[in-house]
């Protein structure tokens, strides 16, 4: 772990206190300028080894297996295999990782190293809805700063903190590959797109009162841990669900109809060969 | 002449279900798959060669080369990993490419696994899209029971498994290399090159890694060929590519042109900058590419042009920024990310970046000390070209190129925060009364 302060490891002058007057709510004043911003996985608590209680079954194994069997080396499934383990337990758990190293002839410490290396592993439990609003630079700016310290100030949570009814685990995340739609908002890793501190609040209190709640962009939102189990290589049967593409994705293909522009006619390409050819 | 836009990949995202088979088929999908697999692998190699087709995701090495490295001697399995992991900041064009239409992938995928004589296919697709994962996963169960994937492909013998893999959240599988390490069930850090992927990659086995929209590029050429391909573009970045407009324009959004459209023709069809502003910096693609500024709105966005202004085309993300953006909160917030994302393994990376938001951070807040500038550069100047991967080279990019173009705002952060100088609401879009006094 790597100190934020202290007089040996950072010899930089303390921050000072900012301004509260660029974004709503009264939020640490550290969130609002991104200080403390994203800590980077080597500063997290390790796995949690004292929970010794499991949900892990033989079926679980058994479905463990067989993500390893779809690889030619077995140890590719480790990842996929992680995510099953959070499907079940809500989290990364030792006897999580006691499985797949098991399964796999790995030691406890080489699955230890890969789960706590990627962060959508998880080391404490997650609510059932885990909400990421993207504050990388882009979306941060078009407003992705103020939608976050918004649902902070509202849910009364800090990063990666869970709300008391379990219902909501709110982190900062980063792009997510949809800046055409900034500031972008994830929930279980489903897009709501071009989202607003009012919209994203609207979400969450629908999340939080068990409503059915549509992505953008996307299916209905399951469960985190159901997510996670599709991750695994378990599908559900919403792959249909949703649009093809919306808004921004359209605009060019729109735009090009609109005004008959296209690519190339193939024949046309091959009779202009032959004239120069000539 | 071609037309200013040509949409090829992009052409069935209006259409209604694009992602079923039957709605693929129905627009002449898996037919460039029965042509190919009509020739020699070594044929469609070389005519993937001769269009032109570079890569996509970020480097431009051309994709038919790429795959003529595949030792065909070599009596190891071959492997073909498409990395669909987009985690540039400000890129944007695959995720909505594998959402609309995951057929256009996977059948590319079939063809050049054939061509490079692979029998397994992995596509490592970044966990954080979950519909993604699940058209994906939808798409190539659809492709095993239509008989184009798996034993005996269509008849002819081929056989090819085809595996959707969902990553675990770490910008750094981004690396090809890294990738690989992550798909081998490990801790994604790269590799040291040599042994290059094409003699000893995923399993030390010859490896062929390839964007997903280079990939996806690759039916559209079998089927109205090399010839079509490269008349589209420019004399070295030849064919059709996919722009990603976001940020402060009117109306931000995809647009697939032939290589070599600038950004100001493309700012014109997006409307512009949004109503009552002005271009003020924008990176052409990718955080990691060095930004340019409004002097740089002729420039044509292809892989020579980009490189002339000391640039890159990457990723060709093209997210731009009005004049109400503090640079150096722009830059602090990418320079967050990659200290975030450093996957620790070298020194220069790991600790310089956490070194950079040290000092980007006091000089956000206007606490800034004399010679943090020297200190910035000098920092730079100690991970470019000294880290393991590009992902350190990436990090001193946006710094470098911002205290070239806005230095005095890098001097002002001596002084005055950040957002006094650039109150941060004022950058944000949301819709609000005129804030009466101020931050």
């Amino acid at each position: 772990m790597r100190p934020e302060s202290g007089p040996l490891s950072n010899p930089l002058e303390p921050l000072p206190s900012t301004p509260n007057g660029h974004a709503g709510g009264d939020v640490a004043a550290e969130e609002l300028v991104g200080h403390g911003h994203f800590v980077t996985h080597f500063d997290e608590p390790s796995l949690d080894y004292s929970v010794s209680e499991t949900k892990i079954t033989e079926e679980t194994l058994q479905e463990m297996r067989s993500i390893a069997a779809r690889y030619p080396q077995a140890r590719s499934a480790l990842l996929p295999m992680l995510h099953l383990v959070q499907s079940v337990e809500g989290r990364v758990t030792p006897a999580g990782i006691e499985a797949c190293a098991e399964i796999l002839g790995l030691t406890t410490a080489d699955v230890s190293g890969v789960a706590t290396f990627y962060t959508m592993y998880k080391r404490r439990p997650v609510g059932e809805y885990l909400v990421g609003v993207c504050t990388t630079a882009l979306c941060a700016i078009m407003g992705g700063d103020e939608v976050y310290a918004t649902l902070q100030d509202h849910l009364g949570i800090g990063n990666d903190e869970t709300t008391a009814d379990g219902k909501i685990t709110l982190e900062h995340v980063e792009c997510n590959a949809a800046c055409d739609f900034a500031p972008v908002m994830m929930v279980n890793w489903e897009f709501f797109d071009s989202t607003t501190p009012k919209t994203a609040i609207d979400i969450v209190d629908q999340l939080r009162a068990g409503a059915e709640v549509q992505s953008t962009r996307g299916a209905q939102v399951c469960g985190w841990k159901e997510a996670e189990r599709i991750l695994a290589g378990f599908p559900d049967d919403r792959a249909d669900e949703g649009p093809t593409a919306a808004g921004p994705s359209l605009l060019g293909l729109r735009i090009a109809k609109e005004r008959g522009w296209k690519a190339p006619d193939p024949e046309h390409v091959a009779d202009r060969e032959d004239e120069e050819g000539k | 002449m071609t037309d200013p836009l040509t949409p090829v990949l992009t052409a069935n995202w209006g259409d209604e279900r694009a992602w079923k088979l039957t709605n693929y088929e129905r627009r002449g999908g898996y037919q460039a798959l029965r042509s190919a697999l009509q020739m020699e692998p070594a044929d469609v190699v070389t005519l993937v060669k001769d269009s032109g087709l570079r890569g996509r995701g970020g480097a431009g090495f051309p994709t038919g080369m790429k795959w003529s490295f595949i030792p065909q001697d070599n009596p190891k399995p071959k492997y073909l990993v498409v990395n669909a992991d987009e985690s540039e900041p400000g890129t944007c064009k695959d995720i909505p490419l594998m959402m609309a239409s995951p057929h256009t992938l996977v059948e590319g995928v079939i063809i050049s696994a054939y061509a490079i004589r692979s029998n397994y296919a992995f596509i490592y697709v970044r966990g954080e899209v979950l519909h993604v994962v699940r058209r994906l996963q939808q798409a190539v169960r659809e492709a095993y029971s239509a008989g184009y994937a798996g034993k005996n492909i269509l008849g002819t013998g081929y056989d090819l498994e085809v595996i959707v893999h969902a990553g675990a959240g770490a910008y750094i599988c981004g690396e090809e290399t890294a990738l690989l390490d992550s798909l081998e069930g490990r801790r994604g850090q790269p590799r040291l090159r040599p042994p290059f992927p094409a003699v000893a990659g995923l399993y030390a086995c010859p490896t062929v890694i390839n964007n997903v929209e280079s990939i996806s590029s690759v039916p559209s050429i079998i089927s109205n060929g090399d010839d079509w391909f490269s008349s589209m573009g420019t004399e070295k970045s030849k064919g059709m590519t996919i722009y990603s407009l976001s940020g402060h324009v009117a109306n931000p959004g995809q647009f697939e042109a032939p290589l070599g459209i600038t950004l100001r023709q493309l700012l014109d069809l997006a409307g512009g900058i949004r109503e009552g502003h002005r271009l003020k910096f924008w990176t052409p693609g990718g955080s990691s590419t060095p930004m340019l500024t409004d002097e740089h709105l002729d420039v044509p966005l292809d892989y020579e042009s980009v490189a002339g202004v000391k640039s890159m085309l990457g990723t060709k993300a093209l997210q731009c920024f009005d004049e109400t953006t503090s640079v150096v909160r722009t830059v602090l917030r990418w320079t967050e990310f990659y200290k975030h994302e450093s996957c620790g393994k070298c020194t220069p990376c790991r600790e310089g970046t956490w070194w950079l938001v040290q000092i980007l951070k006091r000089m956000e807040a206007g606490h800034g000390q004399e010679g943090d500038i020297e200190k910035l550069l000098d920092l730079c100047d100690n991970i470019l070209g000294r880290s393991f991967c590009a992902l350190g080279d990436g990090a001193t990019s946006p710094i470098t190129s911002a205290i070239q173009y806005f230095r005095d705002e890098f001097e002002a952060a001596m002084h005055t925060p950040a957002w006094e100088l650039f109150p941060y609401e004022r950058s944000s879009i949301f819709v609000r009364e005129p804030a009466g006094a101020g931050a």
